[in-house]
């Protein structure tokens, strides 16, 4: 069953953290919001970089649009993409953090659900067999939350809350891929995935993208993470320097496929190859797939039992 | 191609090259003068329409009331904010993925009289032989760039279909839209398939390679 809004009185440890769960559900409306109107810096360089490596004149017109759209968008307090996206959160939640997640849950959802009707926004969720919009961008499951605990991560307070918010368009969520090889496969193989995947594509997702990569775990972890991979700020690399020389090599070899920047020809087809990765079982190598269009919406917050928030990208 | 069209700046730093029509156009022979990889600014009204309305209009039998003959339609959803009795203020109109909508092509030009299609990420092969046809085209917007696209909106002027929004039918005045791109014309040419022949022929050679 997924998670109810029905819940229980509140307990003492409740009540001694209304604030933070106030702080949480504006935390949710606000990160939502700014992920739609302003790109994070690291992107818009990634965009400038891009532009200034293009020779074709198409593609570099491409790309000097999507950067005059970015100082658009904020001059006008407007959304970068008419997309609202399906909404997904990604939570880390701090070794002492004493939040009842159930209320930040619920919280968040709230949240969402103001930022829609306040702003408003397009509602894009709806009834999969029915196709009825709910009107919220909320609903079963929705928005989608990820929670995990980081016991002793480095820059999250032990005791906070932090949200990632990923607005993710269709375009490009409908560009996802799921294979489940098997070790006889090879690493050739999740490569080779990876590169079929980005040409399957084409110019769907509004290249250049991110391209988000889950490796190994199950089926349904590898997914997350591919979409977790989506989340990671452009420049950084794995921790994991095997891996971070697998995205290397993609990232160069997507760029000599030729699709460019709305996949109409150019030198930048990915802006970055992301992965993030579980181990796995000794029969099996799943690899997920999850593109990002260039506009890679995120923003996060900071949240502390005593509801400071702190607002970043 | 298109490339042998630009000058060493492009054309959005100067604003060269771009051809200026007004739509719904009266001559609808008149985009076959059009070729991939030319571009356009359009004025006069473009018509937002998406998965739904298509799906009532096609699947369903329900006859819009607009007249789309000769009409340019953008693939879109926009963000609006209701004003009462029909009337919705734009708020962030952008445009979405072309390719999911392919089928109603032939529908839209045969029954409809449209003849330009703007969207994102092409239609496929199927609608190539139905431009050919009807003297159609396929304008590449830069997706995702619906802040810049707004301003370039001015007014949303009739609303159909208003229990499917946010996907209704919608009628857009607007004014210096664009640039576009023509990426699929009237002569059976696809920016998209020459793109996407390269990639693949890349992609064989990567593989071997990896």
């Amino acid at each position: 069953m997924p998670p109810s809004s029905d819940t229980r009185p509140p307990s003492a440890r409740d009540v001694a953290c209304t604030a933070a769960y106030v702080a949480v559900e504006e935390a949710a409306k606000q990160t939502y919001l700014r992920a739609l109107k302003v790109l994070p810096p690291d992107l818009k360089e990634a965009l400038v970089r891009a532009r200034a490596n293009e020779t074709d004149p198409g593609a570099r017109s491409f790309l000097d649009i999507m950067l005059e759209n970015v100082a658009v968008a904020e001059r006008d307090d407007n959304l970068v993409c008419q997309d609202t996206g399906t909404v997904v959160f990604w939570l880390e939640v701090g070794e002492d953090c004493p939040l009842n997640l159930a209320r930040v849950s619920a919280a968040v959802k709230k949240g969402v659900e103001r930022a829609t009707l306040e702003h408003p926004l397009r509602p894009n969720a709806v009834h999969p067999v029915t196709r009825k919009n709910t009107g919220t961008n909320t609903g079963r499951y929705l928005p989608a939350m990820h929670y995990e605990s980081v016991a002793g991560h480095t820059g999250l307070p032990a005791d906070a809350l932090k949200l990632h918010c990923l607005p993710k368009g269709s375009g490009s969520e409908n560009m996802s891929f799921l294979r489940m090889f098997v070790p006889a496969d090879g690493v050739r193989a999740v490569k080779r995935f990876v590169l079929e995947c980005i040409v399957e594509a084409g110019p769907k997702p509004c290249p250049p993208t991110v391209v988000g990569v889950g490796l190994g775990g199950t089926a349904d972890l590898c997914a997350a993470l591919a979409k977790k991979a989506v989340l990671r700020p452009l420049g950084t690399r794995s921790d994991d320097p095997a891996v971070a020389a697998l995205e290397d090599e993609l990232l160069a070899a997507a760029n000599e496929l030729g699709i460019g920047p709305m996949g109409l020809g150019g030198r930048t087809t990915a802006l970055a190859v992301n992965i993030e990765w579980a181990h796995t079982h000794i029969t099996q190598n799943p690899v997920s797939v999850n593109l990002q269009c260039w506009a890679a919406r995120r923003a996060s917050a900071v949240v502390t039992p005593a509801g400071e928030v702190t607002y970043g990208f | 191609m298109a490339s042998e069209r630009y000058d060493e700046t492009t054309a959005h730093e100067t604003g060269a090259n771009e051809r200026r029509l007004t739509f719904p156009v009266t001559d609808l022979d008149a985009l076959r003068t059009l070729h991939a990889g030319d571009r356009l600014r359009l004025e006069g009204h473009v018509i937002g329409i998406r998965d739904a309305t298509q799906i009532a209009i096609f699947d369903r039998g329900e006859m819009p009331r607009m007249d789309l003959t000769g009409a340019a339609v953008l693939h879109t959803a926009p963000n609006v904010r209701a004003l009462g009795e029909g009337r919705y203020e734009k708020l962030c109109i952008g445009t979405t993925t072309s390719a999911r909508m392919d089928r109603f092509t032939r529908g839209l030009m045969e029954q409809y009289g449209v003849r330009a299609i703007i969207g994102k990420g092409g239609l496929l092969a199927d609608s190539l032989p139905v431009l050919q046809e009807f003297g159609g085209v396929y304008l590449a917007v830069t997706g995702g760039a619906a802040a810049l696209e707004t301003t370039q909106i001015e007014a949303i002027e009739e609303v159909e279909f208003e229990e499917l929004m946010p996907e209704c039918l919608w009628k857009f005045r607007v004014r210096d839209f664009g640039p576009l791109v023509v990426a699929m014309d009237s002569h059976g040419t696809s920016l998209y398939e020459a793109v996407t022949a390269k990639a693949r022929d890349k992609l064989a050679e990567l593989v071997a390679r990896l």
